[in-house]
């Protein structure tokens, strides 16, 4: 709806209607929108705990969410924990996506790297990698190391299943181009399979920061001294249901800005693409 | 086997190739002389593209000999352009010069593509893009250029300013041409002999004396027309020709 009306708006100085130049107010508008839904339901909330439809016990008012939030970054107990959680992340992904990218090249790329490799692979990622706790515990105590073990696991498989698809399924007839044309194997995998290849890596990439945190909140609450799972974990004890919100808050917005990190890199990387180039509004 | 001048920009000689049923070329000769358009007539399935695959060295040659120049270059009836390099990029790939760059960029400007030079391949239209493809097989200066059915995908339109741009290029490099093509029309435009490929040979081989610039009005053009598709068996209800 939003879209016809913005289009008629500008539609008489371009036929570009994605223009930079379109009226601010027009942009505003549907974001308003957009933002109305989860507002109302937050007024809605904090509304029924004051009416006592809901016990503030249980269900603390986005009020009360909002004060302990400010305690607890005031008090600065919240940074550290976040920080911790955000390093458990990055190292985990870090290295599962280095391992899930070195194994996708190699099985993507050499016949005989897939036929040694692959079908471990998709062997073991039949396996729940959050089965590993009790095994991981036992290997390498109850640090860090198996947090980041789990994570770099977890994280590991997306990449690697995405990639090696995406290398396999890379266009043939360009392989025949490629041929006509004389490109060397190295160029070949520069110029057609990395880029091909591209586009499915980061639906990947996507995929593991999911299982990544997923697997950052299992794995901290397991055992943790530090955190924002150890800072759930403690609320637990003491019943206090706000700070327990607090850091599924927290979740969210380290999940969403991941999110959005991985879908700017994809604007970037994948400038190419028709759906990237509508986007960013230049159909040069 | 054809009485052919000293050397020939490429030579067919016995090739057979089956993919499991009778063969599909069968011990096949054909040479292609030096700056010759030759343009290749067929039915459909009858082999033509595996020929030129052939030529190519995108299909192997498990009987026969076949001797191609190494400066050869294929425009395929899809662009298939690279989408993630930038049109002049696609141009430039693969060539050995220092200065590949302005050599893309020169053919771009001779298939009349130079402001597009900087664009995605995928905000091409679909003559753009064969321009571009066109561009790619002329910047590496082949002897053989292999054309297989180049403008088939595109509106009428598209396809006579295509057909108008590939005989001055022909014009202008002299590269040994083969045409793939089912369009007798397209064939009697740009080509000086046409081949009939059936039943796994060349069935008929005629040079095309008529004067350029063509005009299907000629009258020896008319004629010629119709021997070839009672030739392609089009005699009946399906005339593929537009």
């Amino acid at each position: 709806m939003m879209s016809t009306r913005t289009a008629t708006a500008t539609a008489f100085p371009a036929p570009h209607a994605q223009s930079p130049a379109r009226p601010k107010n027009l942009v505003r508008l549907p974001r308003l929108r957009r933002i109305a839904a989860p507002l109302l339901f937050l007024a809605a909330w904090q509304a029924a705990v004051a009416l006592g439809l809901i016990g503030a016990r249980l269900m603390p008012p986005p009020s009360a969410i909002a004060e302990s939030f400010w305690h607890l970054a005031i008090s600065n107990q919240l940074l550290p924990s976040l920080l911790v959680s955000l390093a458990r992340v990055t190292v985990g992904l870090a290295i599962g996506v280095a391992a899930g990218t070195a194994l996708g090249l190699v099985t993507g790329l050499s016949r005989l790297g897939e036929d040694l490799l692959d079908p471990t692979l998709q062997m073991l990622r039949t396996l729940p990698h959050l089965a590993l706790i009790p095994l991981m515990i036992l290997w390498f105590g109850i640090g860090e190391v198996p947090k980041i073990v789990l994570i770099a696991l977890g994280a590991a498989f997306p990449i690697y299943l995405n990639l090696y698809a995406a290398i396999r399924g890379a266009d043939r007839k360009l392989f025949e181009v490629a041929a006509t044309i004389g490109l060397s194997f190295p160029e070949t995998v520069a110029h057609l399979i990395l880029p091909a290849s591209l586009p499915g890596f980061l639906v990947g990439l996507r995929q593991a920061l999911g299982v990544a945190w997923i697997t950052l909140v299992v794995a901290e609450q397991i055992n943790a001294s530090a955190g924002i799972g150890y800072l759930i974990m403690n609320a637990r004890e003491f019943l206090e249901t706000d700070i327990i919100f607090v850091g599924l808050c927290l979740y969210a917005v380290l999940g969403l800005a991941t999110d959005y990190a991985v879908r700017l890199l994809e604007t970037r990387l994948l400038a190419w693409r028709p759906s990237t180039l509508g986007a960013l509004g230049r159909r040069a | 086997m054809n009485a052919a001048p000293p050397v020939p920009a490429a030579q067919v000689i016995g090739l057979t190739r089956s993919f499991g049923g009778p063969p599909v070329l069968d011990r096949l000769s054909l040479s292609l002389r030096r700056g010759e358009f030759a343009a290749l007539l067929g039915r459909s399935g009858t082999g033509k593209s595996t020929l030129l695959r052939t030529l190519a060295g995108l299909d192997p040659a498990p009987a026969g000999s076949v001797r191609v120049p190494a400066a050869r270059a294929v425009v395929f009836q899809e662009p298939r352009l690279f989408p993630w390099r930038r049109v002049w990029h696609n141009i430039a790939l693969g060539l050995r010069f220092a200065d590949a760059r302005s050599r893309a960029l020169a053919a771009l400007a001779e298939v009349g593509l130079s402001h597009r030079a900087q664009a995605w391949p995928l905000t091409l239209s679909g003559g753009e893009a064969q321009r571009a493809a066109v561009a790619r097989a002329l910047v590496r200066q082949p002897e053989l250029l292999l054309l297989d059915e180049p403008f088939g995908a595109l509106d009428a339109l598209t396809r006579l300013r295509m057909q108008t741009l590939l005989l001055r290029l022909w014009q202008n490099h002299r590269p040994a041409v083969l045409l793939v093509t089912h369009d007798v029309d397209e064939a009697l435009l740009l080509a000086d002999r046409v081949l009939v490929l059936e039943n796994g040979r060349i069935a008929l081989d005629r040079p095309v004396t008529l004067p350029r610039p063509r005009h299907p009005a000629h009258p020896d053009h008319a004629r010629l027309r119709e021997h070839l598709l009672a030739s392609l068996g089009a005699g009946q209800s399906d005339r593929e020709q537009s």
